[in-house]
């Protein structure tokens, strides 16, 4: 491997982790759990992706990077779905928005 | 016909890259066998529900794979800014967004899309409007105002 690799390797792997921490902090600053999506949002997608990307470099042309690859494709085609399934199941039992203004709550909620 | 011997070549090339077993005769012919009865099943259930969702990968959607890549960066950048400013000024919103798409592929992109980029949560689904959650003002702004539906629909058919 490389040594050109292998900075661009931990180059990404550092920008990555920093943006799981941001996700993480986010997680606990923030007040309620529709806004804590958001920040988990982070974590599954740059956060993550900027890690697989790393470990592509780490890899190199090896059916190794071919799985980061499958992994990369389904977690971007998973994570949405997931989010929004729990967001939907909270919705769906009323839990209430923090902070959202009265008239953008359905009639029953206000 | 042709439904069938795709799948079954996507199925022996998803098998050899995650194996990589390329010259064990057992092997192959084991990962052989596994690959005919999935597409065997996929034929048989088919038959029953006819919900087959066709992977069309061609130009115009990778291009919006591109596009919707740098907004995603752009939307985590915003988010993680505004999770590590000392105030942290939220105005969260809720907001309804019309899904202008023919098909149900075309709305679930769409919707998956919103929910990718940080800052906005698909959260409800009532025929052809999306309820969002948007962590602030101008993250609703930019999703109502922004012409990320337009491009979905433009991908026409999927």
């Amino acid at each position: 491997m490389t040594v050109l690799a292998a900075i661009l390797a931990g180059v990404f792997l550092a920008v990555g982790a920093i943006f799981v921490l941001i996700g993480s902090f986010g997680l606990w600053r923030l007040p309620d759990f529709y806004t804590r999506l958001h920040a988990a949002g982070i974590t599954d997608t740059l956060g993550l992706s900027l890690m697989l990307v790393g470990m592509m470099f780490l890899g190199g042309w090896t059916l190794v990077t071919v799985k980061l690859v499958f992994i990369l494709l389904l977690i971007l085609l998973t994570s949405p779905t997931a989010t929004h399934a729990v967001a939907n199941a909270a919705y769906t039992v009323g839990l209430r928005p923090f902070g959202v203004p009265p008239e953008d709550l359905p009639e029953k909620e206000r | 016909m042709l439904h069938a011997s795709v799948l079954g070549a996507s199925l022996a090339a998803f098998w050899l890259l995650l194996s990589g077993y390329f010259t064990e005769p057992l092997l192959l012919s084991l990962g052989a066998v596994s690959v005919i009865a999935t597409v065997y099943l996929a034929l048989r259930t088919d038959k029953f529900d006819g919900e087959r969702v066709s992977l069309r990968i061609d130009l115009p959607i990778i291009r919006y794979w591109v596009w919707l890549l740098v907004e995603i960066v752009k939307a985590n950048i915003d988010v993680a800014k505004l999770i590590l400013s000392p105030t942290m000024a939220l105005s969260p919103r809720m907001v309804r967004v019309k899904a202008t798409q023919a098909t149900d592929v075309g709305v679930v992109i769409y919707a998956n899309s919103i929910t990718l980029t940080p800052g906005t949560v698909t959260i409800d689904i009532d025929d052809d409007e999306f309820v969002v959650h948007a962590i602030t003002q101008e993250m609703a702004d930019g999703l109502t105002g922004g012409d990320m539906g337009d491009r979905v629909t433009a991908l026409g058919a999927r």
